[in-house]
């Protein structure tokens, strides 16, 4: 799960990371208030969406010489001329899509005199299953192209979970920012700060782009990028009440409720698949014979009836989806509680497009049998290539 | 000969007493017979489980894995243990020094994991998973959620990060009338224990595994690894017919496909990159997930 940066700034300050003063505004109006609680000479406002790259992104419906979507304001006239510019409109990224993101609200934030610009983030180590530091000196930069181009000035630093930060790590990583004095000095205590952070809260990525060293040596979170682990936020109230659904497709908030993993892409044909290596392979093996996936879909282990019914609706709720492919091997999950779903769901929401099923494994003829019962206008399928092949050659047909 | 598990290893079930852990042992008894020996429940000790099968076969529970280990000398555990718990379930089979540890639970925080990790790598234990099907000797022992029914005493070792895809190469390989040695589920997390390395390792040190069939998926860069270490073995004449498959060539970059593990990211854990370096190590990469039976025995025919 994603927050919003000045929701990922609130949770670093209440660990004691150095944060400037900010107010998250919703409408123009608190706009003013918002600047007068600053002091100001500097204001920066910012857009507050779920994706990078903000301040060289434009936003559609002003011109293409239109200042982006984080901005310095000198006065607090212009923190006004910004926000009504800025607020409701499309912010486009290299992140966001060609469709851009609404931005519904800024983030109103004090100055700072930048000195230096670093590169400092946490994540899981997959290659050593620990908790890493990765650090550079080259900050407020795509880290991508960094790792591409200048791949030794990036440092990692993993982290012992028995010992957390020790100083000896502290000292490695404000070393390898070529850090001295006073800013070596809040570094080495912001290592330990941001790591308690990221393994308290179970972030899966903490990333400050830039971390930056001021005029006067103090080091200061500037942005701040933060994302929880999905599967630990049953024992985080506080982190889930931060969650913007604004930020998420709908289809993906509907499937979530029934714990179902689905993700939207831009195809035509719609797949429910149990398992995820499954589900990602059946995706392929369209696009292998020519046609697109409309979303990835795994109906999990232990589906029931319920589940089923309500993937397929979600499935069809997208205009895109031309056609639907099932493909189920069972394990666990038996073929005729997906056979019941579907029939169930079809007979609720109605077919109007092609449908092939392909049902392999545990109780695969009680399956078959209640699909071909049914009456339903399903095309059978015997293996994924079988299946794969007659979904889009049904769809083509179609069109 | 077959991998890591057979007829005499002897298994504990960490939340038998649960709905899951139920079913599964149950299908692991009727499952040739598997040695299922105790389950353990901290606050059931002392009580006895009942399956629903024919059989009425009944299990002891141990309030701790050490005591059912000291009491039945199990050499194995799996752990069906809900995801809140499950991490300390892990660290638990590994203080009591089990052997074998396979998790099935899927959605630990990656966070246990970290910890569970640390305490594997100073332990003598070898953890499989999280978040996989388990392992299955065909007709002798299955540990976790496997359909036993698609297996057939053979040559194929099979090995997979997806249960569903592990299915689909122990189907395909049995109606090509190879059959399998083992089949090991490695499982979905960015953080587990055992690696593709170390169970192609067996495989390579197995006589009868004749045969090997790999499967991976976008994410990390396990295969990757496996593929050099393939590649060194052979350098050495350690080599044996190997087929894969990675899964998620249309994954969009930045999004997590159903396991936490499936993710594209900062450019790194594509498919095409691990297709690339599996071929490189001469590995024949089927293209389509149906056809990994067939690819095999191609290869096979030489």
């Amino acid at each position: 799960m994603n927050i919003h940066e000045h929701q990922a700034k609130a949770v670093l300050k209440s660990f004691g990371a150095p944060v400037a003063d900010g107010v998250a505004i919703f409408s123009v109006d608190e706009a003013a208030a918002a600047a007068d609680k600053l002091p100001g000479p500097l204001w920066v406002v910012k857009s507050q969406i779920h994706a990078g790259g903000r301040g060289k992104g434009k936003f559609k419906e002003l011109g293409p010489d239109a200042k982006g979507g984080v901005r310095l304001a000198f006065s607090k006239d212009e923190v006004l001329s910004h926000a009504k510019e800025m607020l409701g409109n499309t912010l486009v990224t290299h992140q966001t899509g060609p469709e851009g993101k609404q931005v519904n609200r800024l983030y109103i934030e004090d100055g700072a005199d930048i000195a230096t610009e670093l590169y400092c983030s946490l994540l899981v180590n997959r290659e050593t299953g620990r908790v890493a530091f990765v650090v550079s000196t080259e900050g407020g930069m795509d880290i991508e192209a960094v790792a591409e181009e200048t791949p030794e000035k990036i440092h990692t630093i993993d982290i012992d979970p028995e010992t957390g930060v020790t100083p000896d790590d502290a000292a490695k990583i404000a070393d390898a920012l070529e850090l001295s004095g006073t800013a070596r000095d809040d570094m080495l205590s912001l290592a330990g700060i941001l790591y308690k952070a990221f393994t308290e809260k179970d972030m899966s990525l903490l990333e400050v782009n830039p971390l930056i060293v001021m005029e006067d040596g103090r080091v200061r979170v500037l942005d701040a990028k933060v994302s929880f682990d999905g599967n630990a936020l049953f024992r985080h109230d506080d982190i889930m009440a931060l969650r913007d659904t604004t930020e998420e497709d709908e289809k993906e908030i509907e499937a979530s409720k029934y714990d179902l993993a689905y993700v939207a892409l831009d195809g035509n044909i719609g797949c429910m698949v149990n398992g995820a290596g499954l589900a990602m392979a059946t995706m392929d093996i369209i696009k292998l014979y020519g046609a697109e996936p409309a979303n990835f879909l795994d109906v999990g282990g232990g589906a029931t009836t319920e589940k089923v019914t309500a993937a397929f609706k979600i499935i069809t709720a997208d205009p895109n989806v031309k056609g639907i492919l099932v493909n189920i091997f069972g394990g666990i999950m038996r073929c005729d509680i997906i056979a019941e779903g579907v029939v169930t769901a079809v007979k609720e929401v109605g077919l109007q497009v092609p449908l092939v099923v392909r049902l392999e494994g545990t109780n695969v003829q009680l399956g078959k049998d209640i699909i071909n019962k049914s009456g339903l206008n399903v095309i059978a399928a015997d293996d994924l290539d079988d299946a794969a092949q007659k979904i889009v050659a049904a769809v083509k047909e179609a069109e | 000969m077959s991998i890591i598990v057979n007829k005499d290893t002897k298994i504990i079930v960490q939340g038998l007493t649960g709905k899951t852990g139920t079913f599964h042992t149950e299908q692991a008894l009727e499952y040739y017979g598997t040695k299922m020996v105790a389950g353990v429940h901290p606050k059931k000790g002392g009580s006895t489980w009942s399956s629903g099968l024919e059989s009425a076969a009944e299990l002891p529970i141990y309030t701790s894995v050490g005591e059912a280990k000291e009491a039945t000398g199990a050499t194995a555990s799996v752990i069906y243990v809900p995801p809140a718990g499950a991490g300390a379930a892990i660290i638990e089979a590994i203080e009591a020094e089990i052997p074998f540890i396979s998790c099935i639970t899927e959605g630990i925080p990656v966070m246990d994991m970290v910890k569970v990790k640390a305490k594997l790598e100073k332990s003598n234990s070898m953890l499989l998973g999280p978040n996989c099907p388990g392992i299955l000797t065909p007709e002798e022992c299955k540990i976790g959620i496997m359909p036993g029914s698609i297996f057939k005493k053979g040559s194929v070792g099979v090995v997979s990060r997806s249960g569903t895809l592990t299915y689909e190469a122990v189907f395909q390989t049995t109606a090509e009338g190879l059959g399998q040695t083992t089949a090991v589920g490695i499982g979905g997390d960015p953080v587990k224990g055992t690696e593709f390395i170390d169970v192609l390792e067996k495989f390579l040190a197995d006589d009868e595994t004749k045969s090997i069939i790999m499967i991976g998926e976008i994410g990390g860069s396990a295969e990757e690894d496996a593929a050099q270490f393939l590649a060194d073995e052979a350098k050495k004449g350690r080599k044996k017919p190997t087929v894969g498959f990675i899964a998620g060539r249309t994954a969009p970059p930045g999004r997590t496909m159903g396991h936490a593990g499936a993710i594209v990211s900062g450019g790194k854990g594509g498919a095409e990159d691990k297709i690339a370096a599996m071929e490189a190590a001469g590995i024949t990469v089927s293209p389509s997930p149906a056809r990994l039976g067939t690819t095999l025995a191609d290869v096979l025919k030489g």
